[in-house]
């Protein structure tokens, strides 16, 4: 094994580990941060010592082993160090010897609890969204500042940063190192399955640069999404959130050309969707319904993902069906963007001069003005009823309006479509 | 990416489940594994194969086809069964795998499975692209009629 290979295993121990290494030390440090860098001490000391002396038997343990030594010489020395602060550092003391004692047995115990209090502070509403992103992605996804500096095209300083300040904002707010109860409990989950999402449409429609989707990103947050989905098997929305990130994640063999142009969802070639992943989100979002009375938006959403990937043709799509979930999530999350696939899903059903009818009530939406769906929308009702001249204004909006350099391309690619329309029909 | 994770079968999963005491370890010694690889999030599928003397063969000659039934020799060369994982690298696949609970001299493979983006352009000829172009159009024409 070359020195190359053997860092190439270590980064996958690191990848299976660090999570459980991280959320081990951070319960008995109370200290997210702390923990976040005695596991890398551990990572450090492999990356020297593996190549000479080999993989251990059991790489995770050994990682375990070397952070839990750093973590107790930790704790002793500031130990000493409060013994000179006198008579307050009494209660510190006996409460750190305590820790150190815990640590011996403590460490071992059940982890998946850990991971859940690991999940819940990365994904704390007092950091940024940014931070929480970076966060989860480094502490629980097992990435590097290089790796999640790539995925979201930001410089490498820019993330260490922000991982930086994220620690320094959970250590200043003192955020427990906990799983929340009560009724803070269902505030905090909704964090952690939007910071769960954010990653997962990072990679699905990548907001800026030329790739259209970045699959890794993808495959990351439905990593986290499976393991929180195993954690708490009892919360409807966390397989909800499965089951919709599974079903989009099914087409992505589809929606993009060989050239790496996107491809709609109506004109995607169904036999390219991965069945397997289609199952698995049908089955997620089968437990998500068992679970609740009433679906909640992330099973909304994948209830209405589930009615195209149960469609074999375009042709076969329930639209009606989609019409009445759209119409649930608008109550559930009402929201220009809700409206604007509403309409969508109206028009589909109904005909565009209906759907018209809807995205027209939506014109003053502020948020929506700089939105390029909501001009590329309209000019797809206005291509469908023969209204050339303003479906081709709309499109090329649109064209304007988004970052994505790929989806400039097929939106200016309607607005000549549109050109074409209106010479063969051949009024001016 | 993925891989497939083939499990070979042997004298024990040629002749069936039998209530034996060993394969009651076994089967809870697997067990255990699969949750764990479901906790981290890693397992897409797995699936155990009944022994080959349930099995057939296909035999394909020019237009001949022949069937064979089972059971079929050399156990080793069979599969036994099989894991679909989701994880990063090869190196991931092998330091999961290290983890299961195999032992006395079996060899369990690793094989990555072909991704849209492994075809070269040039496998699919223009010719066969503009064919299966038409056969999509028909489809359309056909789903649009209805």
């Amino acid at each position: 094994m070359t020195v190359a290979d053997t860092h190439r295993a270590i980064d996958a121990v690191w990848r299976i580990e660090s999570a459980r290494i991280i959320a081990g030390l951070a319960r008995i440090l109370r200290d997210v941060g702390l923990a976040e860098e005695l596991a890398q001490d551990a990572l450090v000391a492999a990356l020297e010592q593996w190549p000479a002396s080999g993989i251990p038997d059991n790489p995770g343990a050994w990682l375990m082993a070397v952070a839990k030594h750093r973590a107790i010489d930790r704790l002793r020395r500031s130990k000493l160090f409060e013994q000179k602060q006198g008579e307050l550092a009494r209660e510190l003391q006996s409460r750190q010897e305590k820790a150190v004692a815990d640590f011996e047995t403590a460490i071992d115990d059940d982890i998946g609890d850990d991971l859940l209090r690991l999940i819940f502070t990365a994904c704390h509403p007092v950091l940024s969204p940014e931070g929480r992103v970076a966060l989860t992605l480094r502490l629980l996804g097992g990435l590097n500042t290089e790796e999640i500096a790539r995925a979201f095209l930001v410089p490498e300083p820019t993330v260490a940063q922000r991982i930086v300040r994220a620690k320094r904002a959970l250590a200043d707010a003192r955020i427990p190192f906990e799983v929340p109860r009560g009724s803070e409990r269902a505030a905090r989950l909704s964090s952690v399955l939007e910071v769960i999402y954010l990653v997962f449409n990072e990679g699905y429609t990548a907001t800026a640069g030329d790739d259209w989707l970045r699959p890794a990103l993808c495959e990351d947050a439905l990593r986290l999404g499976r393991i929180l989905a195993e954690l708490t098997p009892k919360e409807p929305e966390v397989h909800g959130l499965v089951a919709l990130m599974e079903i989009q994640a099914s087409r992505s063999r589809a929606r993009v050309g060989s050239a790496g142009e996107p491809i709609l969802l109506m004109d995607q070639d169904r036999s390219r969707w991965d069945q397997l992943l289609i199952r698995r989100g049908l089955a997620a979002l089968d437990r998500a319904e068992k679970l609740a009375a009433a679906r909640g938006p992330y099973t909304v959403q994948a209830a209405i993902a589930a009615c195209h990937a149960r469609a074999r043709t375009p042709a076969e799509t329930d639209w009606p069906r989609i019409v009445s979930l759209y119409e649930a999530l608008a109550q559930l999350t009402p929201s220009p963007i809700v409206e604007l696939n509403r309409a969508v899903a109206i028009a589909m059903a109904f005909g565009p001069a209906a759907g018209l009818e809807v995205i027209d009530n939506l014109a003053s939406e502020p948020s929506l003005i700089a939105y390029h769906l909501f001009p590329s929308v309209r000019g797809d009702f206005l291509f469908r009823l023969g209204r050339f001249p303003d479906a081709q204004a709309e499109f090329e909006r649109a064209a304007s309006l988004t970052r994505n350099a790929r989806e400039s391309e097929l939106l200016l690619g309607r607005a000549r479509a549109c050109a074409q329309a209106q010479m063969r029909s051949g009024s001016p | 990416m993925r891989v497939m994770v083939i499990v070979k079968a042997d004298k024990n999963s040629e002749a069936g489940i039998l209530p034996t005491k060993e394969t009651k370890e076994t089967f809870a010694a697997v067990g255990k594994f699969n949750e764990e690889l479901v906790k981290a999030g890693v397992m897409l599928a797995g699936e155990g194969l009944q022994p080959s003397s349930k099995g057939k063969r296909v035999r394909f000659s020019g237009q001949q086809r022949t069937v064979i039934d089972g059971p079929f020799a050399e156990a080793k060369e069979l599969v036994g069964g099989f894991w679909l994982w989701q994880v990063k690298s090869m190196e991931e696949a092998v330091e999961w795998l290290k983890r299961a609970p195999f032992d006395g001299g079996k060899e369990v493979e690793i094989r990555q499975v072909y991704e849209a983006s492994d075809f070269p352009a040039e496998v699919l000829s223009a010719e066969d692209a503009a064919r299966e172009q038409e056969l999509r159009d028909e489809l359309q024409r056909k789903t649009a009629k209805r």
